[in-house]
C-alpha cells in the first residue's frame, strides 16, 4: 500500500499483534475468581509510574473518582493519559501532577463550564506535554483495533486536517477505492478504569444507558479496574446475560464504592455536583488554591467514604439524585458568572 | 400570526436562526453548546421528527433541558437508543447523517475550523479543547452548520491550526484529501449574519444580515474578504414563542443567558 501521508504524533501504547496477544495469554486469566478488593489495594497492585491510562465514561460522566483520588494519593508520576473526552478526570490528574503526557482528542475543557484552568495552565507552561492530537472517533477507533487484535482500523475522518498532520495515523491509499484512507493505529493503555452501575465479584459488568466506548476500551486495556455502584450476586448477571458490557475475564479488580464517580454524573442515578466542580474550577485558578484542593479533599481524608461526608454527605447525594430525576434544579456557581 | 420580540440578546438570536436551518424528518450530530439548544428548539416548533444524534451515544432523545455535556444522561432521556460513540460515529461516516452542528473558536474563508490552539501547537500560546467529536462531524456529516462569535480574530485569514475541515484549500480539496464526496460546511451563523459558501470557488459568502446590521459591520469584522452578492436577505428576528421555548429549554440560562 502506498502511503501519502503520516502523522508525526507520538504513537503511545501500541503494541504488534501477536506481541500483545502473547502478554494476554501469559497474564491475562480466565479462571472466575473473586477480585474484590479496596481501591488502595487496586491501584497498588495494577497502577504503576509512566503507565499509559485510560479512564471510562465520559469526562465528567461516570468517571472513575475514587481511582482517580487514590492515584493523586499514592503519588503516582509520568503517567501518559487517552484525552478521548477526558474532562474533569484528566483535569484533577493533571492538576495534581499525575499526568505529563496526554493524546487529546478532546481535553482542557468542561463543556458549558468553561476550560480548565489547571490543564491550560499545564500546557501552556510546558508542565504537562501533548504528544498527540486525534478526533474522538480517531480515539474510540484506536481502542476497536485494540479490541479486535488488528493492528489498525481504516477511516474517512481527519483527513486534510492539521489533526491528521499531529496524530499518530497515515494516509494510503486504499486498494479497492483507490481512494486516500486513514489508518487508525490499535491503543492497548497499560490500564482502564471504568465506573459501573452493577458488578458481580468476579467483574461481570452491567452499565445502564450509554457505553460511551467502554465497551471498546476494556476489551483494548491490558488491566481492568472496576469500581461500581454496587457488587451483586451472579445470579443478577446470569439472568440478564445480555445486560453485561464487560464479561469478568477482561476484568483485574472489582471495587465496590457507592457513589464512586462524584463530582461526575451517574446517569438515572445521581447529577453533576456543580457545586463541587464549580469549587475546583475557582481554586484551580492558582497553583496555591490547586494544592489547597487536594489538602482538603483527597490528602485530608482516609478514603472515599471520608470524601462523602466532607462534600456534604447523605443531604448532598440525595439532592444529587433529585436533579438527576429532574425533581429539583440544579445549583452551579459557575452559572452565576456567565 | 407569530409575535416578533422587540428585545433578545444575540445567543438568542443566533439559536433561533440556527434553529430555523434544520428540518423536520431530517438527521442532526449536535456538538456542545449553542448547537443543542438549537435542535432542541426545532424539535418543540418546526421539525417535532427532526432525529437528534449525539456523539455519545444518545440517539434520539427528546429531553425537558439543555445537557451540559454531549454524553451526559439527557442525551438519552426519552431515546430511541442509548447506544455507544463507535454505532454513533459509525452510522455517520456511513452517511446517514444530514446535518452536523458545531461551535468554533477560529475560522478561515473555507469554512476550516480552529478548536486547538492559538499560537504554536508545541507551544501554544492558548490551548482549546481539540477537535473532540468536530473533526468527525465536519468530516463525515453531509452538511456541516457552524455556529460562532465573529470579529477579526475569528474570522482569519489563516487559522493557526486546521482541527475540522471547511473545504480545505478550495473545489476538490476536499475530496482529493479523501473525505466522503459532497460533504462539507453548508452555513455559518454569527451574530452578524448568515453565510453560505459559493458553489465555484468554496469560499464563505454573505448570505443575510440580522436586523440592524449593516454589510459594512460584516466586511469590518472579517479578516478575510466575504463575498457579497447583490441580494442580501435579512433573517427574521426571534418570535415571543421562540423566546419562551428557550428559556424552557435552558432555564438555567447555561447557554443562552438570562
Amino acid at each position: 500500500m502506498e502511503i501519502l501521508l503520516e502523522g508525526e504524533g507520538e504513537l503511545l501504547g501500541w503494541h504488534d499483534p501477536d506481541e500483545n496477544r502473547k502478554w494476554v495469554l501469559e497474564n491475562k486469566s480466565r479462571h472466575l475468581h473473586d477480585k474484590r478488593m479496596g481501591v488502595k489495594e487496586a491501584v497498588g497492585k495494577f497502577v504503576r509510574d509512566g503507565d499509559y491510562v485510560a479512564c471510562g465514561g465520559f469526562g465528567h460522566i461516570r468517571t472513575p473518582m475514587a481511582l482517580i483520588y487514590e492515584i493523586i494519593r499514592q503519588g503516582r508520576r509520568n503517567l501518559a493519559m487517552a484525552g478521548k473526552t477526558a474532562v474533569h478526570d484528566i483535569d484533577i490528574l493533571i492538576g495534581a501532577g499525575c499526568v505529563t503526557r496526554v493524546e487529546v482528542a478532546y481535553a482542557f475543557g468542561h463543556e458549558l463550564r468553561g476550560l480548565s484552568p489547571a490543564g491550560r495552565r499545564a500546557v501552556e507552561t510546558g508542565q504537562c506535554k501533548v504528544v498527540a492530537e486525534i478526533s474522538n472517533a480517531g480515539y474510540q477507533w484506536r481502542f476497536l483495533a485494540g479490541m479486535m487484535g488488528v493492528p489498525f482500523i481504516p477511516s474517512r475522518n481527519m483527513m486534510g486536517t492539521d489533526t491528521l498532520k499531529k496524530s499518530c495515523c497515515k494516509v494510503v491509499k486504499d486498494p479497492w477505492s483507490g481512494k486516500p484512507i486513514c489508518l487508525i493505529p490499535a491503543a492497548y493503555p497499560d490500564v482502564a478504569m471504568l465506573h459501573v452501575h452493577r458488578c458481580d465479584m468476579y467483574g461481570n459488568a452491567q452499565i445502564d444507558g450509554i457505553l460511551v466506548e467502554d465497551f471498546e476500551l476494556a476489551r483494548a486495556a491490558r488491566r481492568v479496574l472496576i469500581t461500581t455502584e454496587e457488587i451483586v450476586d451472579n445470579e443478577v448477571i446470569r439472568n440478564e446475560p445480555y445486560r453485561t458490557a464487560i464479561p469478568f475475564f477482561l476484568v483485574d479488580a472489582v471495587c465496590e464504592v457507592p457513589y464512586g464517580t462524584h463530582p461526575a454524573e451517574m446517569p438515572y442515578l445521581y447529577f453533576y455536583d456543580e457545586e463541587h466542580i464549580g469549587e475546583w474550577l475557582e481554586l484551580s485558578k492558582t497553583p496555591e488554591g490547586t494544592k489547597q484542593y487536594f489538602d482538603k479533599y483527597v490528602f485530608g481524608v482516609e478514603d472515599f467514604q471520608e470524601y462523602l461526608e466532607l462534600v456534604g454527605g447523605v443531604r448532598k447525594l440525595n439532592y444529587l439524585k433529585r436533579v438527576e430525576r429532574f425533581q429539583e434544579p440544579m445549583r452551579a456557581p459557575w452559572l452565576e458568572k456567565k | 400570526m407569530a409575535h416578533q420580540a422587540t428585545e433578545y440578546n444575540p445567543r438568542e438570536l443566533q439559536a433561533c436562526v440556527a434553529s430555523r436551518m434544520l428540518e423536520d424528518k431530517k438527521s442532526v450530530f449536535v456538538g456542545t453548546g449553542l448547537p443543542m439548544i438549537a435542535s432542541m428548539l426545532a424539535q418543540r416548533t418546526h421539525a417535532p421528527g427532526l432525529l437528534i444524534i449525539f456523539e455519545a451515544g444518545g440517539m434520539g432523545p427528546q429531553s425537558p433541558v439543555l445537557p451540559i455535556s454531549v454524553g451526559d444522561s439527557r442525551t438519552f432521556y426519552r431515546a430511541v437508543a442509548a447506544s455507544s460513540m463507535h454505532d454513533a460515529m459509525s452510522v455517520t461516516q456511513a452517511g446517514y447523517l444530514d446535518y452536523g452542528f458545531l461551535g468554533a473558536a477560529q475560522m478561515d474563508m473555507y469554512g476550516n475550523i480552529n478548536t486547538t490552539v492559538i499560537g504554536d501547537w508545541e507551544r501554544p500560546k492558548v490551548r482549546f479543547p481539540g477537535s473532540g467529536g468536530a473533526n468527525d462531524l465536519g468530516s463525515l456529516c453531509h452538511r456541516t452548520i457552524i455556529i460562532m462569535g465573529q470579529d477579526k480574530r475569528r474570522f482569519m485569514e489563516k487559522v493557526d491550526f486546521v482541527t475540522t475541515p471547511g473545504y480545505l484549500d478550495g473545489p476538490g480539496a476536499r475530496e482529493r484529501a479523501g473525505l466522503p464526496e459532497g460533504s462539507g460546511p453548508y452555513r455559518v451563523i454569527t451574530q452578524l449574519g448568515v453565510y453560505s459558501f459559493d458553489e465555484e470557488t468554496k469560499r464563505m459568502k454573505l448570505l443575510a444580515v440580522h436586523p440592524g446590521v449593516t454589510i459594512e459591520d460584516v466586511k469590518e469584522n472579517s479578516s478575510f474578504e466575504i463575498i457579497i452578492p447583490e441580494e442580501v436577505g435579512t433573517t427574521k428576528p426571534p418570535t415571543e414563542e421562540e423566546l419562551r421555548l428557550l428559556h424552557e429549554i435552558d432555564p438555567a440560562g447555561m447557554s443562552i443567558g438570562k
